[in-house]
């Protein structure tokens, strides 16, 4: 249907404004704000120790939470793709928990787990490791919170690409893990590549979740998130903003790497 | 009744119809023949109101609908890929234009079993197009397109993504069709044979342009150029003219404006027998025997032979241009 | 798009589909070179991250017995907190549903300077921190707002807190459907006497139900559950801007995790019923496929 003149831009103005509101200005705003007093008084703000610590801490927990999960979902890709078993439909369902469940009900799950009072509460005391108020309880709520990324991007790639080559691999003599290696591996990396550019993100961002975990002692468990709220809570506006625009520059720059590899995808660039 | 005349369009810097015109003769069933990037679709599309023209006019039944909506055309238009409402079952998609055109309940009813009887979907009413096969869904896309009794029935390629056979029976089903139905037909397709077969009327086109417009008899027998004669059947060179292989006689001696060619290999095609035949400047020319002849001839590799044409003289070709090399594919049309 | 991969009819089929060819015939060579060992690794790294850690929630949410788990789950503030979480997430989704399919068809159909711009910004919600999305929405709405809105620790700035972070899912949802949608299904119904309006409400909006749906049902999941974002900017004010999730929060804090894992039930609960919404909208939506 071709829309007439009228409608047309009608609907774009509408559009346009909407996300104008919600999207750009806001986003706009953060950056004006935060440079409002200029540059010299942003990087100060970024490079206090607990800035640093905790820029450290973000990306400390990213480095150990994302291979585990992309290993996870190549694993687990092939094998909803290309095995059979029962209890697919059951996996599946839990795979997309951690899209459904709230991330106050995610900290909580984990407390109650690995918390003095929680059911490895006795004996994690017993041999002397902390989980809940230090760095393991973030990293494990990371983990769960960015868990189905990979594996929700490349098992659609391993069904559609279909495992015709990997069955000529086998005929021409490729072991299982030289057709792994040389067929499949290569056939779903831009899969696997937006999966972890996804993952990341969701890891530098989590909030809620650590929140709850973390027991939030400055210096040892704040994450650049949690260094946001801190900072607010003690009205240190700008330094809440200064952090905010560093994490928001991150974002940004996921986005960049998203839509290049989208558009990379859709060129069959493989 | 439908005249288009002087018709150009432009795609950008792409040309796909260059000053085309055409009559098309109420009630017949008429064939936009060519290749892929000719321009027939665009032309179809035209005449159907789906797009318009840069130039020209297009006139159907004695008015100017050049500029008139497709809504309002009283056009029947059916797809290569059938454009079925997949959401719809039959009975709806069937009622579509009925329903549009807000009709009461029992008269769209009844007009739809009328119509699925005819295309012979009879019992169909509640399936879905995913449940059809592609015979079928065409079938339908037909049913819903006769619905709303268009004046002109606009056929884009609509056997082409279907097997060979289904191909076949339909073309048959569709000639029968129109001669129960007696609407004024347009249909566009790259394959001679279903052109030949079932149009009154062949428009054959190529590079944007109409080549020439005829019965198949006209444009099989007396071709006007030499495009239009390759592309409705085998040609062969000899010399400075282009005969049809069942045109060339055969002999052992030589005869009056005969040439001298080497059997180079004698294929047996069951009733008839085809001979690859080398001319002295090098050219290779097929020649079709009837069986009977060739085993008199005793035909055998490396054998000298003579050829000469025996079509008639108002039919042979004047000497034509060197055939041009393969041209990459334009858009298909 | 990770959050469409939830809701086309790929996601729906990769659960129990079965492969092609018989029993017969020898397991996809990548299968084998995991195989089942792989799938048993994998699924205890699953079981142990996810499913043991939302299991002790439920357990725990009992450990007062029955009639604490009630008592926590039906007090007047849990109910109010409830009714408001699912409120302004259905308010979300609504407008969602409105606003995302009008967005997307612009992105689709319409041509303007700076559209991959624009098409690129609308998964920034995705990457963007929630805190930073709740700070950046009150330096905007808030009290210093400098275009004058202020509705700091109103309702009003749940739902624009909740809008913000759901931006991308029914848009994501709808664009690939209409980007696939076939246009000769638009070009019959015109050429069969179709106006516009008709075109859209018969052809191309049925087509596109699923994929709203399923969009929707994604925002209001992440909606119910939704903290960061709101947290600053609702002020958290109980009975009145009070959401589910921070509820939780405040339980935690003030040391009832008995409670706060009873309320996390209902929320769990919720999450499930979702989830199984949005398979099933999936493969509702493919059934005509073929």
């Amino acid at each position: 249907m071709t829309v007439d003149r009228r409608w047309q831009l009608s609907l774009r103005v509408v559009a346009l404004a909407y996300l104008g509101a919600l999207l750009f200005v806001p986003v706009g705003l953060i950056f004006y704000r935060t440079f409002e007093h200029g540059l010299a008084a942003v990087w100060e703000s970024i490079t206090t120790p607990a800035a640093i610590h905790a820029f450290q801490l973000t990306l400390e927990v990213t480095l150990i939470a994302v291979p585990l999960n992309t290993l996870f979902g190549i694993v687990m890709a092939i094998a909803l793709a290309r095995g059979r078993w029962r209890g697919k439909g059951l996996i599946n369902a839990f795979i997309d928990l951690p899209f459904a469940v709230s991330p106050i009900v995610i900290g909580l799950s984990l407390v109650l787990v690995y918390g003095v009072h929680g059911w490895f509460g006795g004996a994690l005391a017993n041999a002397g490791i902390q989980v809940i108020f230090s760095v393991p309880g973030i990293v494990l709520a990371t983990i769960f919170v960015s868990l189905p990324f990979v594996v929700r991007e490349v098992t659609p790639v391993l069904k559609e690409i279909g495992d015709d080559q990997e069955q000529a691999a086998a005929t021409l003599g490729a072991g299982a893990w030289t057709t792994f290696r040389r067929i499949t591996l290569p056939a779903i990396r831009w899969g696997v590549a937006y999966g972890v550019v996804l993952s990341v993100a969701r890891c530098i961002g989590e909030f809620g979740a650590v929140s709850v975990v973390s027991g939030k002692i400055s210096g040892e468990t704040d994450t650049l998130t949690l260094l946001v709220d801190k900072r607010f809570s003690n009205f240190d506006l700008a330094g809440a903003y200064a952090a905010s625009a560093l994490l928001a520059l991150i974002a940004l720059v996921t986005l960049l790497a998203m839509t290049t590899m989208n558009r990379r995808r859709e060129e069959g660039d493989t | 009744m439908i005249s288009v005349t002087g018709l150009t369009k432009r795609f950008g810097d792409y040309v796909a119809l260059d000053d085309v015109s055409l009559e098309v003769p109420d009630g017949s069933l008429t064939a936009l023949l060519g290749p892929s990037g000719s321009g027939k679709s665009t032309l179809l599309r035209i005449i159907g109101g789906l797009e318009s023209p840069d130039v020209g006019r297009v006139v159907i039944r004695g008015e100017d609908q050049t500029s008139v909506a497709p809504q309002r055309r009283g056009i029947g238009f059916v797809f290569q890929h059938y454009a079925a409402f997949k959401h719809m079952t039959v009975r709806d998609n069937v009622a579509f234009g009925l329903t549009v055109r807000k009709r009461p309940k029992d008269e769209v009813a009844a007009k739809v079993d009328e119509l699925l009887e005819i295309v012979g979907l009879a019992g169909y009413q509640k399936r879905y197009p995913s449940q059809l096969s592609g015979g079928q869904r065409q079938r339908m896309a037909l049913a819903r397109a006769l619905a709303v009794e268009p004046k002109v029935l606009l056929l884009d390629e609509p056997f082409g993504a279907l097997d060979a056979k289904v191909r076949a029976d339909l073309r048959e089903w569709l000639r029968k069709l129109h001669e129960e139905v007696n609407v004024t037909t347009l249909l566009v397709t790259h394959d001679q044979e279903e052109a030949m077969a079932i149009a009154d009327q062949i428009a054959v086109m190529d590079h944007s342009r109409i080549e020439q417009v005829g019965t198949p008899r006209e444009l099989y027998d007396r071709p006007q150029t030499p495009f239009v004669m390759r592309f409705l059947g085998p040609v062969t060179r000899l010399g400075e003219t282009l005969v049809r292989p069942h045109d060339i006689a055969l002999s052992l001696d030589a005869r009056p404006g005969s040439f001298e060619a080497q059997v180079a290999r004698v294929v047996h095609l069951g009733f008839e027998v085809r001979a690859e035949l080398v001319l002295g400047d090098g050219e290779e020319i097929e020649v079709q025997l009837p069986r009977g002849e060739a085993d008199e001839l005793e035909l055998g590799v490396g054998d000298i032979v003579h050829v000469r044409s025996t079509a008639l003289p108002s039919a042979l070709r004047v000497p034509d241009a060197p055939v041009p090399a393969a041209e990459p594919d334009a858009l298909s049309a | 798009m990770s959050a469409t991969s939830l809701t086309g009819p790929r996601s729906a089929a990769s659960g129990g589909s079965a492969p092609a060819g018989g029993a017969a015939r020898r397991a996809a060579p990548a299968w084998r070179s995991t195989g089942a060992l792989g799938l048993g690794v994998a699924t205890l790294w699953l079981s142990v991250i996810v499913l043991l850690p939302l299991s002790a929630v439920v357990v725990h949410s009992l450990d007062g017995g029955l009639g604490a788990f009630w008592d926590a789950v039906t007090s007047r503030q849990a109910l109010s907190a409830l009714r408001f979480t699912v409120l302004v997430s259905l308010a979300t989704a609504l407008i969602n549903v409105i606003g995302g399919t009008l967005i997307a068809w612009v992105l689709v159909r319409d041509r303007f300077p700076g559209k991959r711009f624009v098409n690129a910004l609308i998964d920034l919600p995705f990457a963007l921190p929630t805190i930073v999305a709740g700070l950046v929405l009150l330096t905007l709405y808030g009290q210093r707002s400098p275009v004058g809105i202020d509705i700091a620790f109103t309702q009003a700035a749940v739902l624009v807190a909740l809008l913000f972070v759901t931006l991308p899912f029914v848009i994501r949802s709808v664009q690939p459907v209409l980007i696939e949608l076939d246009t000769e299904m638009e070009e019959a119904a015109l050429s069969l006497g179709a106006r516009n309006a008709t075109i859209f409400r018969r052809i191309v909006l049925p087509n596109l139900v699923p994929a709203i749906l399923s969009g929707a049902a994604l925002a209001f999941a992440r909606a119910v559950g939704e903290f960061g974002s709101i947290v600053l900017i609702s002020g958290n004010i109980p009975f009145k801007t009070q959401v589910s999730s921070v509820y939780v929060f405040n339980l935690i804090e003030s040391d009832a995790p008995t409670s706060a894992a009873a309320v996390s039930t209902v929320l769990l609960l919720v999450s499930l019923a979702v989830l199984l919404a949005i398979r099933g909208l999936g493969r509702w939506g493919a059934r005509h496929d073929r």
